[in-house]
């Protein structure tokens, strides 16, 4: 059941949505989505789902396309939230469960599990303009999975969460994921993605600048992570050759280098001039990459 | 596929039902069919309780007038009684004043030697009593008049009648005066029914459409069903909500109407509005207009719904619909009076006009099969036209997102949707 993207284009009259994107999506893992606002994410979604036409390239999942037929195995959780405010939950869950072909009495006997799952069963009865965005939000996502789809599109999960609601999504994420469904989800939180995904794509303008596993991404980018602490002052270092970035804290610094010979080179520099008390030399982590690729052309 | 319309048709449907605006409107239209049945009831347990006779005292001047006035205004058969004073005006006045009367009538001759009078009362602003006064003195006066000049009663009585006048129609299949009364009477109820049906049902549609749009809900249910059974289960839904209410109101008024029949036949009710010799046929052109007006726009109201962003701006998009109604309504009432003239034949064919003025040839006149079957045709193909445009206006309306809501939007709709 792998999705696949081929020379996906969206244009918009004169404006490019979405550019050239292949993808393929593999299935019951979880794909990272990211992205800076309006890099094109949604609109992807929205062209996976079948709501808007593809201006150029073919999407298809387990070599078909996605249509009405098969709506009962695909969930999703729009960015934009929103539910019937004047219906109460199960009310709520009820219909949008059925429209995914579901019966009634399956319904219910999910809705509950999953009420219990996020500690929420006291709001069954509630009328949903009752409760606080993140609880909507928490019955959205029950709306999303209740039917158990075999792929599921996340958009912004996490957005607008607490800690605690955030923990309790992602535990339900990656469960879902466990029990075989294949999930794309997007954020513009790095932690997020790096916690989850095994695979990722960062969109920029439309077109992808990153895709890959997490793993192979983070060591084709090259640049690594050099974390020093010591008792004397370490600000000389950002003068070593192939020292990218400098960030001193309190107590040392985090430098950015080119490659991993640099840190040899670091290492050598440090020596003789007193007591370290951590060198670390660490991946790069998905916010660096992100900077680099996308922020780049905002400077 | 058909069982997710019949779950939004059921869903559009029951949530309509309960919802409490839904039910208090039925329940006023209601008690007042029921009111309005009982009018009659209602108002003579008001009036039978205080039946109190307004006395007016008369100062005859003349000492002749007041016998013949007395008579005059006793055969009105009103709760009015007519006293003659003993006193002088200024005494009768006081007693006015105090309420002992309601008013004070002065008569006297004048030069020509008719009867002239002049009314002293605290309540200017009651009509009725003065004015059956002024009745009464002027049937005296032409008494007086014609017996001063010498004419006999009974030739005044001849003049007087109403000239006889009877129409007869030389057209074979045309329809007899009775007949033309009735349907007229049938064709205006139906062209209320179906203006105010359109304008109510129109409306919750793109309430409806706009609800789901403006919370945003509407992003997950396209992608669970297709726009087209969504459009039309919503459609289907109101529409079974109308016929409840229709159905309630129907029955309702029916045995109110049939349990006062006694007290309404008087006024002149079954005489307009009687359906006993209605045809068949025109009851079943109503249906059909019913329905098809009905389908039309709804159609576009849904379409209209999809394109908002803002349920503030429901009200705004629909307006055009709106006066395309009222503009039907208005020329339907015009052409009741003048069903044959050209302006209303043409209009007639012209789909948004044809719900109701058709019916109204329908009912009035004896129109040509064709006619009303072309009428028909267009009227279905613009419904199946509409039907096709707004379920692609729908589908990309849905996802379209803006400031302002205006009539533009329906090309961007267009843009952003799937083709098919």
């Amino acid at each position: 059941m792998t999705l696949k993207l081929t020379n996906v284009t969206k244009r918009f009259g004169s404006a490019t949505a979405v550019d050239n994107l292949s993808l393929e999506i593999p299935e019951k893992q979880i794909f990272g989505f990211l992205g800076a606002n309006g890099a094109g994410k949604t609109t992807t979604f929205r062209m996976i789902l079948g709501l808007m036409d593809l201006t150029e390239g073919s999407i298809s999942w387990n070599d078909d396309s996605i249509n009405y037929s098969k709506s009962h195995l695909i969930g999703y959780l729009p960015e934009e939230r929103g539910l019937y405010p004047k219906l109460t939950v199960k009310d709520q869950l009820v219909y949008l469960g059925r429209l995914r072909g579901m019966q009634k009495n399956d319904i219910i006997s999910e809705m509950d599990a999953w009420l219990e799952k996020f500690h929420v069963p006291e709001y069954r009865d509630k009328k949903v303009e009752e409760l606080s965005k993140g609880n909507q939000q928490k019955i959205q996502f029950i709306s999303a999975v209740i039917h158990k789809p075999k792929l599921l599109i996340l958009d912004e999960p996490f957005s607008g969460l607490d800690p605690v609601n955030v923990e309790q999504l992602k535990k339900a994420v990656v469960e879902l994921k466990e029990a075989g469904t294949s999930i794309v989800f997007s954020s513009h939180r790095m932690e997020h993605v790096e916690e989850l995904c095994e695979h990722l794509c960062i969109l920029h303008h439309g077109t992808p600048v990153v895709h890959g596993g997490l793993k192979e991404v983070k060591r084709s980018f090259g640049k690594k992570n050099v974390v020093v602490r010591a008792d004397f002052d370490v600000n000389y270092l950002k003068d070593v050759p192939g020292v990218v970035r400098y960030k001193p804290f309190t107590e040392g610094c985090e430098l950015q280098i080119e490659s991993e010979d640099v840190a040899a080179r670091i290492f050598e520099a440090l020596s003789g001039k007193g007591f370290v008390r951590t060198f670390d030399l660490e991946e790069p982590t998905l916010n660096d990459i992100f900077i680099e690729k996308v922020g780049a052309s905002y400077e | 596929m058909n069982n997710k319309f019949f779950v939004i048709l059921a869903h559009t449907y029951l949530n309509r039902l309960k919802s409490k605006a839904f039910i208090i409107t039925t329940v006023i239209t209601l008690l007042l069919i029921v009111g309005l049945a009982n009018f009659q009831n209602i108002i003579d347990t008001f009036t039978s309780e205080e039946e109190q006779v307004d006395k007016v005292a008369v100062i005859d001047e003349t000492d002749s007038l007041f016998s013949r006035f007395q008579s005059q205004v006793k055969a009105q058969e009103d709760v009015m009684e007519v006293v003659e004073f003993d006193g002088s005006e200024e005494e009768a006045k006081t007693a006015v004043q105090e309420g002992e009367y309601k008013g004070l009538l002065t008569l006297s001759i004048n030069e020509n030697d008719l009867p002239e009078g002049t009314y002293y009362s605290n309540q200017m602003s009651e009509l009725s009593v003065s004015g059956k006064l002024q009745q009464g003195l002027q049937q005296l006066k032409v008494a007086v008049a014609t017996e001063n000049a010498g004419i006999e009663q009974s030739t005044i009585q001849q003049i007087y009648s109403p000239v006889s006048f009877e129409k007869v129609s030389l057209a074979e299949d045309s329809k007899s005066f009775e007949e033309l009364n009735e349907t007229r009477g049938l064709v205006y109820i139906m062209l209320f029914l179906l203006y105010f049906g359109v304008l109510m049902y129109g409306n919750m549609i793109a309430m409806e459409v706009a609800t789901e749009k403006s919370s945003r809900v509407m992003e997950i249910l396209i992608s669970s069903v297709s726009p087209v059974t969504q459009m039309f289960g919503k459609i289907c839904g109101i529409a079974l909500l109308g016929i409840t209410q229709f159905s309630l109101i129907l029955l309702v008024g029916y045995q109110s109407i049939k349990s006062n029949m006694e007290s309404m036949s008087g006024g002149g009710f079954t005489s307009y509005f009687g359906f006993s010799n209605v045809q068949i046929s025109t009851l079943l052109y109503a249906i059909v207009f019913f329905l098809l007006g009905y389908l039309l726009y709804a159609t576009l109201a849904a379409m209209l719904g999809s394109i908002v962003s803002r349920i503030e701006d429901a009200q705004q998009v629909i307006t055009p619909m709106t006066l395309l109604i009222v503009a039907a309504f208005m020329l339907a009432m015009f052409g009741l009076n003048v069903p044959e003239s050209t302006f209303v034949t043409v209009t007639s064919f012209i789909p948004f006009f044809t719900p109701m003025l058709m019916f109204l040839r329908v009912g009035m006149l004896e129109i040509p099969f064709w006619e009303s079957s072309l009428g028909i045709l267009l009227l279905i193909g613009t419904i199946i036209v509409l039907a096709v445009i707004g379920a692609r206006v729908y589908r990309g309306g849905v996802l379209l997102y803006g400031r302002s809501s205006s009539l533009k939007d329906l090309k961007k709709a267009m843009q952003l949707s799937k083709k098919e």
